[in-house]
């Protein structure tokens, strides 16, 4: 019964609702055609959301994301339009990623201030380095190889290569998350920093190091996201930062650290999408489609705190079963 | 004393679920009176407490003020009738001023409303006049030990007449001065026709503050007598229903070479100059006061802190400042004062916090083996006698001593060569205590060096092969067995010569 009831489970059951919901009532919406967009049109937020799900398990957060994505597309736009060739192109935008990750990492392991105010303030930085970068313009016309890479499907199949991509970092994600000694630091880190300190974990070299992926990450992202459009521009993914949170949150990560699963975030990634999906499919504004995603924000946060209300009652049942067992 | 009882308890029962946490207890407190609660943790005292203070309301049985039944609806009801709880832990708003704090939304008043300071700190001044207590009024309580800020809490209780005032292990976190001093307190209280119930794990405690005596055992009333007629080991035997052998058993054992060499390690403002050393099959103790650096210089040894001078080595090798991956890795291990906080990962499971301190070892090519996870911890759960149901119930579900039991277990599945433990049997049971002094010595027995951290005297006394002393972040002494007594341990400790 308590297995049912987990948190990630409830997503995943919300996640066939939604898409139950979304067959009858729209025609256009069960394609192989929508579907494939829907999950494409995804993949940078679920890219994104992986390297966000290590980092918000070890209790901090990286909100400069999006505009990591930006800068790093608005490098490809500026140096592609000064005639390097786009296999040189991308190594220097993800490496620039990863130097702002590491930014944001010292910030927080060496002089320790609070990710949520540093990475707010790289946030603007960041997207500010973007315009310097690029300005206003828009960069378009890259080779037809790349963003086919972008946008084709692995061939015999309906999947796109980013969403393949994804998968196999899924895949990886979930294995250091859940059965490596790394996972199980973070889970310590998050939960309580000090013990795991104390059990000789290099919390702050790890913390670094996620910082690092994270950035690494974002501006990949950023690299798909510019060849997906055939357009790089400053304000590229502009507030995605917000989606990838409200995904790891709804996907039952607690934003204290320390408590999630990859499964439930990659549910929360999908019902994300399909939501998003099916409000354009609906031809609702954009202005709607953030209101929905802040409200699920809100949800995913205020939802466990209410649960955690019945907590005591279960907690108790544990400690009697531990006194019952211990009693000679 | 009155003929009817300030406060007592009658029959009363709470249960929590399906565990009954008290069953049939009845308790009788009178004016002038310094009344004890004994039992182990998990006996039903913190329930008794929160029943006396209105927190819990009883199942069955009553509440009896004065002789009267009364129902408190909650614990403001039970403050208005008199009735005081003094925590472990104080919790005084840190800005605001002692005098503040004690007539927190009670302030005495002059015109417009305005609070009238100087008749608060006067009237502070009075109170700590009449408890014997020499503390500014005007002081902000950031920055208090814990003795003072609890000396504020009884001040506060006193100022609203509190008439009866329970203390739950005051004296856990305090040195032997401030013991004395709370005592002298509690005294002055006692003979103003005040009633105290009084809970401490240690048991010295109770026979030189109390007149009686109530022993809780698993939730059930086992005995309430004068303290007068009752040997230490009568009391052990009512709390733990057993007879428990000699609690400090610390075996000779063969002493080795020298596996922890401490060489003149200073931390600025914290500690100076400290050098010692730890032999293998020996247990040292490192006594001293709350606050004398004993706690920082074990952190600065494991590298949690750094140092600023000195050096530490471990089995001859020279360990590097601040890294407690190196500590870990040359030999040594900490079990750390703050269980809580820093001994234990409270949301993960048994066997998580057992395996924290191997995620190398537990490798099977790049993943964890959650067998050898498992094994790993049900080895050492069997090992230390483990009280638990299951290995993957969250470490929180277990009671204080077991929880230690965990630290421990996580250390030692290390197989260190020099074991630091700090105040490893604080605020756990008399059981579970004697089980730790065992296996410290049987760790000594195995050639490991045992560095032991203890405000308890008795417990010093009794495991240590030698006792080191530190006073203000120096060591003032070094005790063989033979010499360590607890005038020499003390004078060393409060810097006065020897």
């Amino acid at each position: 019964m308590a297995k049912v009831l987990r948190w990630d489970v409830m997503v995943g059951v919300l996640l066939i609702v939604v898409f139950g919901y979304g067959s009858l009532t729209s025609p256009s919406f069960a394609t192989a055609g929508n579907l494939s967009f829907a999950l494409s049109d995804l993949g940078e937020i679920a890219l994104i959301a992986l390297a966000m799900t290590m980092l918000v398990v070890a209790a901090e957060v990286d909100l400069s994301v999006a505009s990591v994505l930006g800068l790093s597309s608005a490098l490809v736009g500026s140096l592609w339009d000064a005639g390097l060739a786009i296999e040189t192109i991308i190594p220097i935008a993800v490496l620039a990623g990863a130097l702002c990750g590491l930014v944001n990492g010292l910030l927080v392991t060496r002089l320790g201030l609070p990710s949520l105010a540093v990475t707010i303030g790289t946030l603007a930085l960041y997207r500010g380095l973007a315009y310097v970068v690029l300005g206003d313009r828009a960069v378009a016309q890259f080779p037809p190889q790349f963003v086919s890479l972008a946008v084709d499907d692995v061939p015999g199949t309906p999947i796109p290569y980013p969403v393949a991509l994804f998968v196999l970092l899924a895949a990886i994600v979930g294995v250091v998350l859940h059965a490596t000694g790394f996972g199980r630091s973070l889970y310590a880190i998050g939960a309580q920093e000090q013990a795991a300190f104390f059990a000789g974990i290099r919390v702050k070299r790890i913390k670094l190091l996620l910082f690092v992926v994270s950035g690494t990450v974002a501006a990949f992202a950023g690299v798909v996201f510019t060849l997906r459009y055939g357009s790089a521009r400053a304000d590229n993914g502009l507030g995605i930062e917000l989606a990838v949170i409200a995904a790891v949150l709804l996907g039952g990560v607690d934003f204290d650290g320390g408590k999630g699963t990859l499964g439930g975030v990659i549910a929360g990634v999908l019902l994300i999408g399909l939501l998003r999906n099916l409000l354009m499919l609906g031809d609702v504004s954009t202005e709607i489609q953030s209101i929905v995603t802040g409200l699920l924000l809100i949800v995913s946060v205020l939802t466990p705190r209410l649960v955690s209300l019945a907590k005591p009652a279960a907690l108790l049942r544990a400690t009697s079963r531990a006194n019952l067992k211990g009693s000679p | 004393m009155s003929d009817a009882p300030a406060l007592a308890l009658s029959n009363v029962s709470k249960s929590f679920g399906a565990v009954r946490a008290l069953r049939d207890v009845s308790l009788e407190l009178f004016a002038g009176e310094a009344h004890a609660l004994a039992g182990e943790n998990g006996a039903g005292k913190s329930t008794l407490v929160k029943t006396l203070a209105g927190v819990h309301r009883p199942d069955s049985g009553q509440v009896l003020l004065n002789g009267e039944p009364v129902v408190f609806a909650g614990p403001a009801d039970a403050q208005q009738a008199g009735v005081a709880v003094i925590y472990q832990e104080p919790t005084l708003f840190p800005d605001l001023s002692v005098a503040e704090n004690i007539f927190m939304g009670r302030q005495p008043r002059r015109s417009l409303g305005r609070i009238d300071r100087k008749a608060m700190h006067d009237a502070t001044r009075e109170l700590f006049g009449r408890l014997g207590v020499a503390l500014d009024p005007e002081q902000p309580s950031r920055g208090l030990s814990i003795a003072d800020q609890q000396l504020v809490e009884i001040a506060k209780a006193i100022s609203r007449d509190a008439r009866v005032l329970v203390m739950d292990e005051p004296t856990a976190a305090l040195s032997g001065n401030e013991v004395a001093r709370l005592f002298s307190v509690v005294e002055a209280l006692r003979e103003h026709g005040c009633a105290i119930l009084f809970i401490s794990h240690r048991l010295d405690e109770i026979f030189e503050l109390c007149q009686r005596v109530t022993t809780l055992r698993d939730g059930e009333w086992i005995a309430s007598e004068p303290v007068s007629g009752l040997t230490h080991d009568d009391l052990v035997r009512r709390m733990v229903g057993r007879e428990l052998g000699t609690l400090y058993p610390k075996q000779d054992a063969e002493v080795g070479e020298v596996a922890l060499q401490v060489e003149r390690l200073t931390r600025e403002g914290v500690f100076t100059d400290v050098s010692f050393e730890v032999r293998r099959g020996e247990i040292v103790a490192l006594a001293g006061l709350v606050g004398a650096g004993r706690s920082e210089v074990a952190r600065a040894i494991f590298g949690v802190d750094r140092w600023d001078a000195g050096a530490v080595s471990v089995d001859g090798v020279r360990l590097p400042a601040g890294s407690p991956t190196a500590a870990m890795g040359a030999g040594l291990a900490l079990v750390p004062e703050d269980r809580r906080q820093q001994g234990l990962v409270m949301e993960l499971s048994i066997e998580r916090n057992i395996g924290l301190t191997g995620l190398r070892d537990l490798r099977k090519g790049v993943t964890i083996s959650r067998k050898a996870e498992r094994d790993r911890a049900k080895d050492w759960a069997v090992r230390l006698r483990l009280k638990f149901a299951r290995l993957s119930d969250g470490v929180g579900v277990l009671s204080g001593g077991n929880q230690q039991k965990v630290v421990l277990a996580k250390w030692l599945a290390t197989g260190p060569s020099v074991l630091i433990v700090d105040e490893p049997t604080r605020g756990i049971d008399v059981g579970t205590k004697a089980e730790v002094h065992r296996l410290l010595s049987e760790l000594a027995g195995q050639g490991i060096a045992v560095l032991m951290i203890s405000s308890d005297l008795p417990e010093v006394l009794g495991m240590a092969d030698r006792v080191l002393v530190m006073h203000e972040g120096r060591l003032t002494a070094e005790l063989s067995r033979a010499e360590a007594t607890e005038e020499s341990v003390m004078t060393a400790a409060t810097g006065r010569a020897a």
